[in-house]
């Protein structure tokens, strides 16, 4: 499914100190059960963010209106668990574009790139400084720069680089999935079936 | 060069290696099942396009199925819905599915080995993470997203760079009572769930070479919770034994071919790994989980350890335990519980039903506790009734449920209550993974019996 590009993104950040977030909290699994990817951002942390009688619980970061952004600053380890896409598309939906954290989950982190969310990862000292600038002024913005593959705290001016491979990179900044990439392929694919032994 | 087995499998099925990206992986089977599915469909048709090797996928419900009155109607509309919408897109492209009362029907990852889908050297994925499970053939086997199901579909390919490779070793013999359940949860235990990120692994060693199939699975399945991407085990003798004559394993000259390319497929002698692990296996006790993440392991004569000797932040540790409503040093014996769950992928084969059966046979299920126990497919179920097992369990006041995922996710019905405890078999101990605030205690087979005949966490080699 196509997505928009994404170049630069300078916003604020939603802050979610958490080690480990697995994709069940992200997305519980009940709310699994649609066959289109529509409404997912509804659910996004469903059960962190809300009662049981679907009241918003106060202390959770999503319903504090002081926070918001475009960008989700997670814990170490995020998005462990399940391999469901929904939790990418869960993030997504509801307006993320980025998420910052020290450590992701693998196949968390390729989901993300699959659907145009983009995973940055910082080293702790500095997820612990952008924690510390937000708890101070949650207007603190990030910048985030995908052609440079830079991602600078605005109020501190500390900046950092992040990895990502010159192929997703090309396709993050062209709005391009690896669909239109294999589909390129195909006699190139045909023959190798013909080798397969099984 | 030398190679590893991980090594021989990967560079054998890439069709084309992109420079500063990732490898474009051939698949040879691929695995669908009603949840991470239905969007894959629906991405291909809005692109016009369709299923290049309809063959090499294979449809299966069961995370959503219900576990008793299969033959009728699903009463959830949504999950009939997606057990509909699977079968309608099977039956269009022309892809084998056994879906609910099917013979072959069951999870996915106990059918796919069953029917002999799943070979040693092959690669094989499915949009689901326990895919590791048929690692244990000797296959490379992971979990893909929905959009990575729908490149396998179109174009029987993935792209992804190739993870590093880690070896993990276990030698010497495993105490009485000392499952493979038991060791891949000590693992995790050392590792954290964090530990094997970016990693595929090998698992060698004498516990290996002497696990059964079954065992091997349950090993190679739990790869993901340490965040390996899969784990695999060396195929041999044993391996070839057990996928012998299956329905879909080659046959005739095919088979002496393919058993031809599987002898070479171990790791080569001088091969060095980018990690290298090895543990002792008399150092392993029947293991139990007290936390919300898998990593949250201990032997389970041990007490509840200190948020200064695990891994990670004090916060997060501490917010787990007041989930769980446990405190530091607690010992976990004797604890009451609530429910018992035995099935899964993780657990759900015959062998493990006769683990259990061990325990339970001739005592009786405490009042306490509600027990279910879901066989992983039909075969499976067919077999517990065969070998005299559903009669240990109706004597000690058990029920023996339908296949499927059932609690290990509770999408269907069998969800556990807020609060309540449960013992499970299954591989994920995450907040609410059972039922919005269920509590999870992962655990083998015979410490889920235990606790099932005594309605408390107990150590098992004391009703062994």
């Amino acid at each position: 499914m196509a997505y928009d590009k994404f170049t630069t993104l300078t916003s604020t950040a939603v802050p979610l100190p958490i080690e480990n977030v697995d994709t069940d909290q992200i997305i519980p699994a009940r709310f699994l059960k649609a066959t289109k990817r529509e409404g997912f951002g509804d659910n996004l942390f469903r059960d962190w963010r809300y009662n049981g009688d679907n009241t918003p619980k106060q202390d959770f970061v999503l319903n504090n209106p002081i926070y918001k952004g475009k960008i989700l600053l997670g814990g170490k380890n995020f998005g462990s668990g399940s391999s469901r896409e929904h939790a990418a598309w869960a993030v997504y939906d509801y307006g993320f574009r980025c998420v910052v954290s020290s450590f992701f989950a693998d196949i968390f982190k390729n989901n993300c790139l699959n659907i145009g969310v983009l995973p940055v990862q910082i080293s702790p000292e500095f997820a612990t400084e952008i924690f510390e600038a937000i708890y101070a002024d949650a207007n603190t913005e990030l910048e985030i720069d995908l052609e440079k593959q830079t991602i600078t705290l605005l109020s501190s001016g500390t900046q950092e680089s992040f990895d990502i491979n010159g192929y997703k990179k090309g396709n993050m900044l062209n709005g391009f999935d690896d669909i239109d990439y294999l589909q390129s392929m195909k006699n190139e694919i045909e023959t190798f079936t013909e080798s397969r032994p099984f | 060069m030398s190679k590893s087995l991980f090594d021989k499998v990967w560079d054998s099925h890439v069709v084309r290696s992109i420079a500063d990206g990732p490898d474009v992986l051939y698949i040879d089977r691929h695995l669908i099942h009603e949840v991470t599915s239905p969007v894959a469909f629906v991405g291909l048709e809005s692109r016009g396009l369709s299923v290049l090797y309809p063959q090499r996928t294979f449809a299966v419900a069961d995370h959503n199925t219900p576990t008793i009155n299969q033959h009728l109607p699903v009463k959830d509309p949504l999950s009939a819905n997606q057990l509909k919408t699977l079968e309608t897109n099977a039956n269009k492209y022309g892809i084998s599915h056994w879906g609910l009362g099917h013979e072959n029907n069951g999870i996915v990852h106990v059918v796919g080995p069953e029917n002999g889908i799943t070979l040693p050297g092959a690669t094989i994925v499915c949009g689901d993470s326990h895919t590791s499970t048929h690692g244990a053939f000797g296959a490379i086997a992971f979990g893909i997203g929905t959009s990575e199901v729908e490149m396998v579909l179109t174009t029987q390919c993935i792209m992804q760079p190739k993870p590093k490779k880690m070896r993990i070793s276990v030698n010497g013999a495993l105490h009485k009572g000392v499952t493979p359940k038991d060791v891949g949860l000590y693992i995790i235990s050392k590792l954290t769930t964090s530990g094997a990120t970016g990693y595929f692994v090998e698992y060698a060693g004498d516990v290996f070479e002497n696990m059964t199939m079954e065992g091997r699975m349950t090993v190679c399945n739990l790869s993901i919770e340490m965040g390996a991407r899969g784990g695999m085990v060396a195929p041999d003798e044993k391996t070839f034994d057990y996928i012998k004559g299956r329905p879909k394993t080659p046959k005739g000259a095919d088979w002496d071919k393919a058993m031809a390319y599987w002898k070479t497929l171990k790791t080569d002698d001088d091969v060095v790994f980018d990690k290298e692990l090895t543990f002792d296996a008399s150092d392993i006790e029947p293991m139990i989980t007290y936390g919300t993440n898998p990593g949250m392991g201990m032997g389970i004569s041990n007490n509840i350890p200190t948020a200064e000797s695990v891994e990670g932040g004090k916060a997060t540790y501490d917010k787990s335990l007041a989930y769980m409503g446990y405190a530091e040093n607690d010992q976990m014996i004797g604890k009451k519980i609530d429910y018992v769950f035995i099935g899964s992928c993780t657990n759900g084969r015959i062998e493990d039903f006769r683990a259990f059966a061990s325990i339970v046979k001739g005592r009786q299920k405490a009042d306490n506790v509600t027990a279910w126990l879901v066989p992983g497919s039909h075969v499976v179920e067919a077999k517990i009734k065969e070998e005299g097992l559903l009669d240990i369990f109706e004597e000690a006041g058990f029920v023996l449920r339908e296949p499927g995922c059932s609690a290990c996710l509770a999408m269907n019905d069998d969800k556990v209550p807020a609060g309540k405890y449960a013992v499970s078999t299954s591989n994920r101990n995450f907040e609410g993974r059972q039922g919005p605030g269920s509590r999870t205690l992962l655990a083998s087979p015979l410490v889920a019996a235990a606790a099932a005949v005594t309605g408390v966490v107990t150590d098992p080699r004391e009703l062994l």
